[in-house]
């Protein structure tokens, strides 16, 4: 358990969920599952974040909005996509202004399936995200390594 | 001599959980005009209707929104009876009046908390979502969902509650009314709440009327419409009287959902009551030919489902009036002459939905 | 089955739409709704009213290319459902009193619901 050591902190984004997801999200916070026994934190600021969750698909309007969010967050970062909509379109993946889950404009690390997704699974995924997140630094960190290495042996 | 700046609010915004976006046109502190623009959640949702055949079509409409996913499943179908005339049974219309109020509860307690949240009280927040769990419970322990029920189809619906369980549930009531008071109290009576809604946010009672205030939004300023009263589902059998308030501003349209929790109770208490024995659903013959305006109330005020059928498997149109697209002329009626910092406040108090008004 | 209400609905010619919403607003109804609706080659749009619980309903039938009066001058906040005719079914609104001009919904394609289409017509995964 070494990744739960440090406290990520979480941006939240509905892209075009129904809220189902969106307050499941929420409930998370909420005493009853309570995450932030855990360290983690909603942020509202980008740049503050380390795990981007996203609830819903992406429409042509929020493309855009999800994409800019995505590159504010320092790396490393991960991207947990909440529910079925988020993963695949779900539901309303024929509807015209839908262009799919959130893969189809950022890269996802995690998907979280259900309709609503329950904060059981949130929460897990969440957590399973935690570790993703640790191996990214890790190889962040290697590859720094192996830089300085490289300019002393010059 | 003041200058006219454009400030932008939102989409994404620490306060909303959803993404609306409004240019506000501020001299010095105070906004002068708001205007609104939307589509960051639309989803078109309304066309899967050549999609989906018709019972298939109220999972969509369930899917409208996450918050009163059953009314709107509830209402959906109701239309659709309506043009095919199905005699529902007595026992549906009342499960679908008890589902009907518990989602009111967990809607109002959620727009309580996130209330709580956006003024920087975030003990209330915490406490507002802690007893939303409970109710919430029952909805899982009834439905088998939390937030998405799908126990609504055409012509009744899908579980029972036995009779049991009804009585445990009624036992229930008791002791949440009582924390539900310990709540309202502070929400009604704190001193630190209070100056931060008293006075913010007018609409008068002419306004609310003819731009076409719905739900909590109206009542808050004195026009006693509810949906309710013309009698769908079981409201016809029950006893109540919309809640109202006169002063207009945020803190009477709290107030309407503190008092609007108590008569949710009190509805569920008497719908207990009077449960009807019998079958809980019909089969449904035939497809839809007509039209038909289902109206129901949500907990945001007045939802329409325009439903039209060509005697096919498919609608040829459906159509969802919800209460937050009637709600946003008078949010631009309010939001003019406010302070900048009240905006987050005076936004939240309509109870957005965003994911609803889009669709 | 017990009818919830009476629903009354009145087709009417977009020349005396006007009055009719005139008289609608003097005798203090309440806008409950407008909607577009494409029946065939023809749009459907549905002026709904509301006093004291009692529903009316009144109608006009056009062509896509009509230009219909606002009724924003009566009641204000129509401009919410006038907007979102014009940007969904580009139903031509003469006179509104916050226009738009296309941005209140922002869609991916112009016009979307005058002619529907949808997204994966194909088999799941191509198969």
């Amino acid at each position: 358990m070494t990744y739960l050591k440090r406290s990520p902190w979480i941006l939240h984004y509905d892209a075009s969920s129904c809220n189902g997801c969106d307050i499941e999200v929420l409930a998370c916070l909420t005493p009853l599952y309570d995450v932030e026994r855990f360290g983690i934190v909603n942020c509202g600021n980008p740049k503050h974040a380390d795990v981007f969750v996203v609830t819903g698909g992406i429409n042509e309007q929020n493309k855009a909005v999800i994409r800019n969010l995505y590159d504010q967050i320092p790396d490393p970062k991960v991207v947990v996509a909440v529910g079925i909509c988020a993963t695949s379109g779900g539901v309303f993946r024929e509807c015209y202004n839908i262009s799919g889950g959130i893969d189809t404009a950022i890269p996802v690390d995690v998907y979280v399936p259900g309709c609503a997704a329950r904060p059981e699974s949130i929460i897990d995924g969440i957590v399973q995200s935690l570790g993703i997140l640790e191996e990214k630094r890790a190889k962040m960190l290697g590859r720094k390594r192996t830089k300085t290495a490289g300019t002393e042996g010059r | 001599m003041s200058r006219k700046i454009v400030v932008p609010f939102g989409p994404q915004h620490p306060v909303l959980p959803e993404p609306i976006h409004l240019d506000l046109m501020l001299e010095d502190e105070r906004v002068v005009e708001a205007i609104p623009s939307i589509g960051y959640i639309h989803r078109g949702l309304e066309l899967l209707v050549a999609k989906r055949e018709y019972p298939e079509y109220v999972y969509i409409a369930e899917r409208t929104c996450g918050i009163c996913s059953f009314i709107h499943g509830m209402t959906y179908c109701q239309g659709i009876e309506q043009i095919m005339d199905v005699d529902v049974p007595p026992r549906a219309l009342y499960l679908r009046t008890i589902w009907s109020e518990y989602s009111r509860l967990h809607s109002h307690l959620l727009w309580l908390g996130l209330f709580a949240d956006a003024m920087g009280f975030e003990n209330l927040f915490m406490n507002a979502w802690r007893l939303r769990e409970q109710v919430l419970d029952v909805l899982e322990e009834t439905t088998g969902g939390r937030v998405i029920q799908g126990s609504c189809k055409i012509g009744g619906v899908r579980r029972d509650i036995p009779q049991e369980n009804l009585a445990g549930m009624a036992a229930d009531l008791s002791p949440f009314e009582h924390e539900l008071g310990e709540l309202g109290t502070v929400f009604l009576k704190d001193d630190s709440v209070n100056s931060r809604l008293v006075g913010v946010g007018h609409l008068s009672r002419d306004d609310a009327y003819t731009l076409g205030a719905m739900g909590p939004v109206a009542r808050g300023s004195g026009v006693a419409i509810d949906i309710r009263k013309t009698g769908y589902a079981a409201y016809r059998d029950l006893r109540f009287e919309p809640a109202t308030e006169t002063a207009g501003d945020c803190y009477a349209r709290c107030a309407v959902r503190v008092k609007e929790l108590f008569s949710s109770v009190d509805l569920i208490r008497q719908a207990i009551d009077r449960m009807p024995e019998g079958e809980i659903e019909v089969k449904v013959k035939g497809n839809p030919e007509g039209e038909y305006f289902s109206r129901a109330e949500q907990p945001r005020g007045e939802l329409v489902h325009y439903v039209k059928g060509d005697g096919s498997k498919h609608l040829v149109r459906s159509r969802i009036r919800t209460p937050t697209l009637t709600n946003i002329p008078p949010l631009v009626k309010m939001l003019q002459g406010c302070e900048l910092a009240d905006v987050p406040i005076i936004v939240l108090s309509i109870d957005p939905c965003i994911g609803c008004m889009e669709r | 089955m017990k009818k919830i209400e009476d629903q009354v609905t009145t087709v009417i010619s977009i020349a005396s739409l006007i009055g009719r919403v005139e008289a609608f607003r003097k005798g203090a109804y309440r806008l409950v709704q407008m909607n577009c609706s494409k029946i065939g080659e023809q749009f459907e749009i549905n002026y709904s009213f509301e006093k004291d619980y009692r529903f009316e309903n009144i109608r006009i039938i056009i062509t896509p290319d009509t230009e219909v009066p606002s009724i924003t001058g009566m009641y204000w906040g129509a401009f919410v459902y006038e907007n979102e005719m014009h940007d969904l079914y580009g139903v031509q609104v003469k006179g509104i009193n916050i226009d738009f001009q296309g941005n209140f919904i922002r869609t991916s394609i112009p016009y979307p619901f005058r002619d529907p289409s949808y997204k994966g017509e194909g088999p799941c995964q191509g198969k």
